[in-house]
């Protein structure tokens, strides 16, 4: 079965989605995802929908839920690069894209994972600090 | 008003949704609709082309493209022979759903379209037809 790739940069996924994706195969990548989260210990998810030309509520759900598993497995998502006419009819289907940042391009996603990932790791630091006082 | 051309698609498996939305768009690009109302028109769809699958065990949609005096529209025909709504005004309402969807597809395709028709009697079927005029 066609699969969509997902790549590895660091201590980020990257996944791009450029099929017109049957609903198995949405299904698929929710498992492949959650497997390579864990295996990798990848602490942000990046998702490119630039060359998605509609999200209905089955793909919108998809992206709620890999997101709030990512959250589960220490991991941020970002969806970005959503064409203006698909954000546009998402509103008017009702669909709200909760607890999922988004970005306007891979790049600024980028940032939003590292400066994500950044504030959480000073967190982690500064709660490891003050059990030290303790 | 005046049908000039029609098709009919069955709809049985999970692949047919994308089918149908490759259809759709290649009739809403011919009929000259803009970017954002394609994007409405397949959202549409593919939310209707699941739900015949999903709850209405399989059926068909039917195209068309309209001419009513100077405005053109295009028009499809969903038909299933499932179990039907009990309840077409819950079926309508936001978040509701009889399955594990979001229970936007109903209601998030009425706020898509111009016209939106659902008739459905238990035991016999649901026929929903939408239409889009430019």
């Amino acid at each position: 079965m066609e699969r969509i790739p997902i790549l590895r940069m660091g201590d980020f996924l990257i996944i791009s989605i450029q099929v017109d994706m049957h609903d198995r195969m949405a299904m698929t990548l929710q498992d492949d995802l959650t497997n390579k989260i864990i295996q990798t210990g990848a602490h942000g998810v990046l998702i490119d929908i630039s060359t998605l030309d509609m999200v209905d509520s089955f793909i919108g759900r998809m992206i709620n839920i890999i997101a709030s598993m990512s959250r589960i497995l220490d991991a941020e998502t970002v969806v970005v690069g959503m064409q203006p006419a698909v954000a546009i009819t998402l509103v008017e289907l009702g669909l709200t894209l909760s607890g999922v940042r988004t970005a306007l391009d891979v790049e600024k996603g980028m940032e939003l994972l590292r400066a994500a990932t950044r504030s959480r790791r000073a967190e982690a630091e500064e709660r490891e600090d003050g059990s030290v006082e303790e | 008003m005046e049908v000039s051309k029609s098709d009919a698609l069955e709809i049985r498996v999970s692949d047919d949704v994308v089918l149908v939305r490759q259809a759709v768009r290649k009739w809403a690009i011919e009929l000259g609709f803009s970017l954002v109302d394609q994007t409405k028109i397949i959202t549409a769809a593919s939310e209707l082309a699941r739900n015949t699958i999903d709850y209405g065990e399989g059926g068909t949609v039917r195209l068309e493209s309209l001419i009513d005096g100077f405005r053109k529209g295009l028009r499809l025909i969903f038909l299933d022979n499932g179990p039907g709504i009990a309840d077409i005004e819950l079926a309508l309402t936001d978040g509701y759903t009889s399955g594990k969807g979001l229970g936007l597809g109903l209601s998030g395709a009425r706020r898509l379209m111009s016209d939106f028709r659902i008739e459905s009697r238990v035991g016999d079927g649901t026929r929903v037809e939408i239409t889009r005029w430019k």
